[in-house]
């Protein structure tokens, strides 16, 4: 036997929140698998701290969820019981590690994101997400800085680090856009005050992210195609194979409590 | 903690050493704490350098059994403590690291030789960890015997181990009743999960009181390291005030210590039954169960990050220079 | 197999403002402003600091044990210099 998904009323508010929370548990899941394996001891210290801050965001924006939606899901229904085409989360974050390179730059491009998006939503009309986004600009704010420093060692490293570097930039690339648009659902909450238009936050998202890469005598990539789906559970296949492991416990034994 | 460059052990001649030796031991035996850049014979050096890394070492492999399980933990509360405690074990390293290298000793010297299979670690690691339970049972056990072990080490005669260990037993006192919560979750629901629990007990039970180090009357380290205060109970002393005091633990969760000659004595002391210390020593010995991937995962992450480490250093030279080029101008 | 040195840093953290910055330990990294990022993962994880120095642990000069006697046995004579040298009536008060 095993436990079954629930079914989730997405509501506007509803879903908008479990994107984002959806973005937080995903990424921060992946920073998380690097625990104990990281390339220097002090660093294992820094990926588990990222991690934790956005298992920690993720907890809060669950919680928020289940208290819109007004039925009996709690975080971890929202977390172990809903399978990959209701996850939310952008196709950025659910990219497997792949080597350091490739964690870091991911890091730089969602956090120089997550930064202005959770400043801007601290003038929320909405409190609860007001609240939780004065907490995580401040965790954002970090973890871009701490990105930006390794992603800029690396391009500017060795001929090697500045290769993979690179290599990263390249692959990556094509999954930033998809945190800059916009559909149907959210257009209501962004005139209502409740959610920001995030494409405004692109040209200083662009200024911050240029400005790293030219430290790291990085190339931008010039191709603008941007793979979208995520937002609407149409993820890459690297995402069920998280979930598998993610839901493992709470699928293989139906209602129990931990 | 304090520079390695303090520490070039100096040599002297013979009879100065013994009267250097015997001032050293007057100091020891009035309680005095012995810092890094204190005269110190070569032997208690040596002693401190292999015990504060072994231990290192044990921290930073004992992350791995854990953290299989980080991906996996059944609630995000639970994902959440684990990864923090697991992160607490790597801190504990560090620390216990940069308290070896107070000795004169260099992280990388002592990583090496645990890459190389030179150094030892704690034997438990080297245990898998099968169900969700075994975090339950490493947090109770492993980390409640370790902690019997680290708080007399709390007052070791050695300065900067002594100051490590006050951090680490003061960080990890959640991670006993993390594991303890965990037990008790699993003891309290389901009869699936009870049957988790108890065959985690089964598993870990006599591994965790091998952790205390063979009987007295076999420890090789013991005189010299009670003479020089690093150690303040016998292995023996420990295990049974581990044993005494979980007993009743186990008793409360409606577990049965997989021990069928365990009774108590007249004194109130539960006594064990025989250890199986040919166990032991295989595992001690590289045949443990998982001796071999956990040092596959250690010199994996090693080979995979070295890249990342020149990288780091080539860049901190080329700002030198830049910088140095910049103040010329 | 050797590995290069990455150099050490030494750690000082100032827990609450009104208090000095107290040494605390050490890490590893390849320069100061890993250093500082390092410092805040491994030594604020429970609050325990508002701000912190680093510094590379081949700058600190430290005073050699051996010459415990000549650099602080002089001072221990000089009690002219604490309070209770001088004698005060009680009716006084306090001073």
């Amino acid at each position: 036997m095993t436990a079954p998904s629930i079914t989730v009323s997405e509501t506007p508010l509803v879903l908008y929140t479990l994107r984002r929370a959806d973005d937080a548990l995903i990424l921060g899941h992946r920073l998380s698998e690097w625990c104990g394996h990281a390339p220097m001891l002090e660093e294992d210290m820094a990926l588990s701290n990222m991690a934790l801050d956005l298992i920690g965001q993720a907890r809060e924006l669950y919680g928020y969820a289940a208290k819109v939606e007004g039925r009996d899901n709690d975080e971890d229904n929202f977390a172990y019981l809903r399978d990959v085409r209701q996850y939310r989360n952008l196709l950025l974050v659910e990219r497997p590690n792949g080597d350091f390179a490739h964690t870091m730059v991911r890091q730089l491009f969602y956090a120089a994101f997550a930064d202005l998006y959770w400043r801007g939503m601290m003038g929320s009309t909405d409190a609860t997400l007001a609240a939780i986004a004065a907490k995580s600009e401040k965790e954002c704010a970090y973890h871009l800085r701490h990105a930006s420093e390794w992603v800029i060692r690396l391009g500017d490293g060795t001929d090697e680090s500045h290769a993979r570097a690179q290599g990263a930039v390249d692959d990556l690339w094509a999954y930033t856009g998809e945190m800059f648009s916009v559909d149907e659902a959210e257009r209501g909450l962004i005139d209502a005050g409740i959610a920001i238009d995030p494409t405004m936050l692109l040209p200083e998202w662009l200024s911050i992210v240029s400005h790293v890469a030219r430290e790291a005598t990085l190339v931008l990539p010039e191709n603008d195609w941007m793979q979208q789906g995520g937002r609407d559970g149409r993820h890459s296949e690297h995402l069920g194979h998280l979930l598998s492991e993610l839901q493992h416990m709470q699928r293989s034994f139906p209602g129990a409590t931990w | 903690m304090y520079t390695q460059a303090l520490n070039s052990p100096e040599e002297g001649s013979l009879a100065e050493d013994a009267v250097r030796a015997s001032r050293f031991q007057s100091r020891i035996d009035a309680e005095e704490r012995i810092e890094p850049n204190d005269w110190m014979p070569s032997a208690y050096r040596k002693t401190l350098i292999r015990q504060i890394s072994q231990h290192a070492h044990s921290e930073i492999v004992g992350m791995l059994p854990e953290g299989n399980w980080i991906t996996r933990a059944p609630s995000l509360r639970r994902k959440a403590a684990l990864l923090a405690k697991v992160q607490d074990e790597c801190g504990h390293g560090l620390y216990l690291y940069a308290a070896a290298e107070t000795l004169g000793a260099s992280r990388e010297e002592l990583v090496d030789a645990m890459l190389a299979g030179k150094a030892k670690y704690s034997s438990i690691f080297n245990y898998p960890t099968l169900t969700w339970a075994d975090i339950g049972v490493i947090g109770w056990l492993v980390d409640g015997a370790a902690i019997m072990n680290q708080i007399p080490l709390c007052r070791c005669s050695y300065g900067p181990y002594a100051r490590a260990m006050i951090r680490v037993c003061k960080e990890e006192s959640f991670h006993q009743r993390q594991g303890y919560e965990i037990m008790l979750t699993l003891c309290r629901g389901t009869a699936e999960q009870k049957a988790m629990a108890q065959d985690a007990l089964n598993r870990w039970w006599w591994p965790v009181l091998m952790m205390f180090g063979p009987p007295d009357q076999a420890s090789q380290h013991s005189d010299t390291s009670t003479k020089w205060k690093i150690k303040r109970f016998s292995n023996d002393e420990l295990r049974q005030k581990f044993i005494d005091a979980t007993v009743p633990q186990a008793q409360y969760l409606g577990l049965t210590i997989p021990d069928p000659e365990m009774k108590q004595d007249e004194q109130g002391h539960w006594v064990h039954g025989p250890i199986d210390w040919n166990e032991f020593k295989q595992v001690l010995a590289g045949n443990g169960p998982c001796n071999r991937d956990r040092l596959a995962a250690r010199r994996k992450a090693h080979a995979d990050g070295a890249w990342v480490r020149e990288a780091a250093a080539a860049y901190a030279e080329k700002r030198a220079r830049r910088q140095m080029a910049q103040a010329a101008e | 197999m050797a590995t290069p040195n990455t150099p050490l840093w030494e750690v000082f953290i100032r827990s609450r403002n009104g208090l000095a910055h107290k040494h605390c330990g050490s890490l590893h990294a390849p320069d100061a402003t890993m250093a500082l990022q390092a410092a805040r993962d491994l030594y604020t994880r429970r609050g325990e600091g508002l701000s912190i120095w680093v510094v590379p642990s081949s700058a600190i000069t430290a005073s050699d044990p051996a010459d415990k006697g000549m650099m602080f046995e002089p001072a221990e004579s000089k009690i002219y210099r604490h309070p209770t040298f001088y004698e005060v009536p009680e009716e006084v008060g306090h001073m």
